[in-house]
């Protein structure tokens, strides 16, 4: 029987929190980069111009059907060759993770917005309102209450796909915990803690989901 | 001397692939007239009083709304600007059948909503406006309630104080009554009959005859994307001319039988 012995990780407390440190600013820069990729892809996809849709639906298409892991690697190895630049592989993994990201907001902020009835366009049209007006005080005010479940959700995938970013030793809580384990050889405790540390982050946030999702069905 | 028209379309023709809707639609309505368009569905009336505030855009033909004039002159005639169809839009009030309240503001956000965006009247001259017109239609008590708490015949009316907020000079109904319980029928007819009271030129499609052949002064039977018959209301209805006609209000003759001998 395995003697569980969780104390040794007091020793590296310090390392480990650098680590959700470094994974929770990961997150809040690819959900705010991947939000932004999302709303100029979404709403490109929703343009009357095919010189904008088209290569939106590409980039989606391209991004949502690849795997995400690929999609580090070779932003780090592959796109400097092309490019003939230098790339951190911090500025590797935030970008491709936000691209990857935002290839979903972008169909989540697309749906939303053709899920508001033609009626509520057409009543704004009647009153004399522009384009511009009818999307930003009729579509998207009552598009972002429906978004905002789905974006959420996505937006906790975005969290747990950060833990990718040790494959090009970015030192997030996964890579940390690797550094413990080559030291301890106690991988059963620490890769433990290190799930429970996600845990801890991503309960409270789904509970909220589920708070809004119930307020929002009310509408 | 001639009055100048309200309304006035001409050569009006409107097609969505092949199936042509309208084939040269021509009419005027005087100002403070009420007309209503009357016929069988897929006649083209919807879409005819559509193109009067360009909700849907003609392939030819001439609108003509108050001052703001909108013509094609031909197959080669760019489209008009975002900003242009906007202002010409401002100019009418339309009702739609299915209300189309904007779900996310109270009745009286509704009601300011295009006088605050559209005609960038200050806030509190906004409010003031939109509450007289709630008093209007008889909802001053529904101010602060969200469409969703709001009975069919409600959002109808606030629909209807949200169109005038505009201070359209052209007032257009969708089949307006169409989605309503028949109890609330009611209610939004008597508004509609005060603004004719009141001398305001409207566009009617309805279904309602009875309310037609007492509140409009000119009926236009549509067939098949062409006007068929129009004049007075009453005799339209009463003694109508040509066979689509007779034979369309024949059925409201057979249901409501003391309608032809009030002469």
């Amino acid at each position: 029987m395995y003697q569980w012995n969780f104390e040794f990780l007091w020793e590296y407390r310090s390392l480990l929190a650098t680590g959700l440190l470094y994974t929770l600013g990961y997150t809040v820069m690819c959900i705010a980069l991947g939000l932004l990729f999302g709303l100029i892809a979404g709403m490109g996809q929703l343009s009357h111009w095919g010189v904008m849709r088209w290569p939106m639906k590409g980039y989606v298409e391209l991004f949502r059907s690849t795997p995400v892991l690929v999609q580090i690697i070779w932003f780090y190895y592959a796109l400097p060759v092309l490019l003939g630049i230098e790339m951190s592989p911090g500025m590797a993994a935030v970008l491709a993770l936000s691209l990857y990201g935002g290839a979903f907001y972008s169909e989540i902020i697309r749906g939303g917005i053709i899920s508001i009835e033609v009626g509520q366009s057409e009543a704004a049209r009647a009153l004399g309102m522009t384009r511009f007006q009818i999307m930003h005080r009729v579509v998207l005010p009552q598009a972002l209450r429906r978004m905002t479940p789905p974006l959420l959700n996505q937006s906790i995938m975005q969290l747990k796909n950060t833990s990718l970013v040790s494959i090009v030793a970015l030192p997030d809580l996964v890579y940390q915990a690797q550094a413990v384990v080559h030291e301890t050889y106690r991988p059963l405790e620490t890769y433990t803690l290190i799930a429970l540390m996600y845990l801890a982050v991503l309960v409270p946030a789904t509970s909220l989901i589920k708070r809004l999702e119930r307020r929002s069905d009310t509408l | 001397m001639i009055e100048l028209s309200m309304i006035e379309i001409q050569g009006l023709r409107k097609q969505f692939g092949d199936n042509v809707v309208l084939r040269d639609v021509s009419m005027r309505v005087a100002p403070g007239e009420v007309v209503a368009l009357v016929g069988p569905s897929g006649s083209g009336k919807s879409t005819l009083l559509r193109c009067i505030n360009l909700l849907t855009l003609p392939d030819a033909g001439s609108i003509r709304v108050g001052t703001h004039e909108f013509s094609y002159l031909g197959a080669a005639t760019r489209l008009p600007s975002d900003r242009v169809l906007a202002r010409f839009r401002a100019n009418t009030g339309m009702v739609f059948q299915h209300f189309n309240l904007f779900p996310h503001m109270t009745a009286l956000q509704n009601v300011m909503e295009g006088m605050v965006t559209v005609l960038r009247t200050p806030k509190p001259e906004a409010r003031a406006r939109a509450l007289q017109l709630l008093d209007k239609v008889g909802l001053s008590d529904k101010a602060d309630a969200h469409p969703q708490q709001l009975s069919g015949g409600q959002k109808q009316r606030v629909a209807i104080a949200r169109a005038l907020a505009m201070q359209p000079q052209v007032m257009l109904f969708d089949e307006a009554t169409s989605a309503l319980d028949p109890e609330l029928v009611g209610e939004v007819l008597a508004v509609i009959q005060s603004l004719a009271k009141d001398g305001m030129t409207m566009v009617i499609v309805t279904h309602e005859i009875a309310f037609a052949r007492e509140v409009a002064d000119v009926l236009v039977f549509m067939r098949d994307g062409v006007v068929v018959e129009s004049g007075p209301a009453r005799d339209v209805i009463d003694q109508p001319q040509q066979a689509a006609t007779k034979l369309f209000f024949s059925r409201f003759h057979d249901t409501a039988p003391q309608s032809g001998v009030c002469h």
